[in-house]
């Protein structure tokens, strides 16, 4: 692809409209913006398929799998499926959409992707942990002013700069 | 009065009005750069601290935009899901988290963002992600009364806690994002001048 890429949005004004998309739910449906309960749902429903019975027996995803005829009925999931197409368009009009791995100058690209599973891993683990991700409990917690999710951001932030120093030769 | 009442949309309307709340969402998480790990983890390492200006302008407008509105009468009382706190899994799995992310390079909507864009890391973090809940469903019953119990305080605000009015808070979050606002260009203008590969 030789078009250029675009620059990245000034971060105050794309936090403001990200506010007013946030707010906008608010008002909608009364809850705030979701990613990790419709990445929840799909696996709960990829496991089921996979291995008949055994999320069945696993209460934690059973309560995941919100009506057991569909499990995928579930608004986290139509809501990242939007998030999924949002992403695409706005990467494609700022011409970001091409077939690479971000990496630190000293990883190689198969190393990162290891590392990428493996911190996606961790985070999935927390995730479930916390009831919720920096959208579920951070930003739609945070604007209500929710007392756990205010202890939750910090901690995650507490979490990855206590880690960064360890693990500096990923990214510098 | 919001919220609004959806059911004269029916389910699918409700569920196509979910895919485009999700559009405009994933549209500005890539806009901000969010669908780039390197942007995300300079963060952490203070070169580039759009994480956290991003977030917490958004928390900011959000807050301001919801608490003027309540103040004006606009919003059905406590028609607002406040997420419930649980105190001690919540910071155990917020600091598990934030390993991940400094690692990983992402949370999880930046990574499905990332995906979407073709980026191998990203689509990487989002199998990882799916590995992590599956795991955390087995071991679950290892910890089930400290996932259940610990720290069960409910739908409590940071007003109820502090015993301060909502509207001090409010002052005091907005007063305290400029603060960070400030500290952060200040990093940036450190820290970022090390920074000189292009991301």
């Amino acid at each position: 692809m030789s078009r250029k890429s675009a620059d990245y949005m000034n971060p105050y004004l794309a936090g403001v409209l990200l506010g007013v998309v946030l707010t906008g739910s608010f008002l909608v449906f009364g809850h705030g913006l979701g990613a990790s309960g419709g990445v929840a749902s799909l696996t709960g429903a990829a496991e089921s398929a996979l291995f008949p019975g055994r999320a069945e027996k696993n209460a934690y995803l059973v309560n995941l799998v919100v009506s057991p005829e569909s499990p995928l009925d579930n608004w986290a999931v139509f809501e990242i499926l939007g998030v999924i197409l949002g992403g695409l368009v706005s990467g494609w009009l700022s011409g970001r959409v091409r077939l690479e791995t971000f990496h630190g100058p000293r990883l190689s690209a198969r190393a990162r992707w290891g590392f990428a599973f493996l911190g996606g891993a961790i985070a999935g683990f927390g995730v479930r942990l916390a009831r919720g991700c920096t959208s579920s409990q951070a930003l739609s917690g945070g604007a209500v002013l929710s007392a756990g999710s205010w202890a939750f951001m910090f901690a995650v932030f507490g979490g990855a700069y206590a880690l960064a120093y360890f693990v500096r030769r990923l990214w510098t | 009065m919001f919220p609004l009442n959806l059911e004269v949309l029916g389910h699918a309307g409700t569920n196509a009005l979910y895919v485009l709340t999700g559009f405009f969402f994933g549209f500005m998480l890539e806009q901000a750069g969010f669908g780039n790990s390197r942007k995300l983890a300079s963060q952490f390492y203070l070169n580039d601290m759009r994480v956290l200006k991003v977030m917490f302008t958004a928390i900011v407008t959000a807050m301001l935009l919801l608490f003027g509105m309540e103040v004006l009468g606009l919003l059905r009382p406590g028609a607002l899901y406040v997420n419930p706190t649980h105190l001690w899994p919540g910071i155990v799995g917020g600091l598990i988290f934030g390993v991940g992310f400094v690692i990983g390079g992402y949370c999880p909507g930046t990574s499905l963002v990332s995906m979407a864009t073709l980026k191998l890391d990203g689509a990487f973090f989002v199998l990882g992600l799916a590995a992590g809940m599956v795991i955390f469903g087995e071991v679950l019953p290892l910890f089930q009364a400290f996932f259940d119990a610990s720290g069960d305080l409910g739908e409590v605000t940071l007003p109820q806690a502090l015993g301060l009015p909502a509207g001090v808070v409010v002052l005091l979050v907005v007063v305290m994002a400029i603060g960070m606002f400030f500290a952060a260009e200040r990093l940036e203008a450190h820290f970022g001048k090390r920074e000189k590969e292009p991301c």
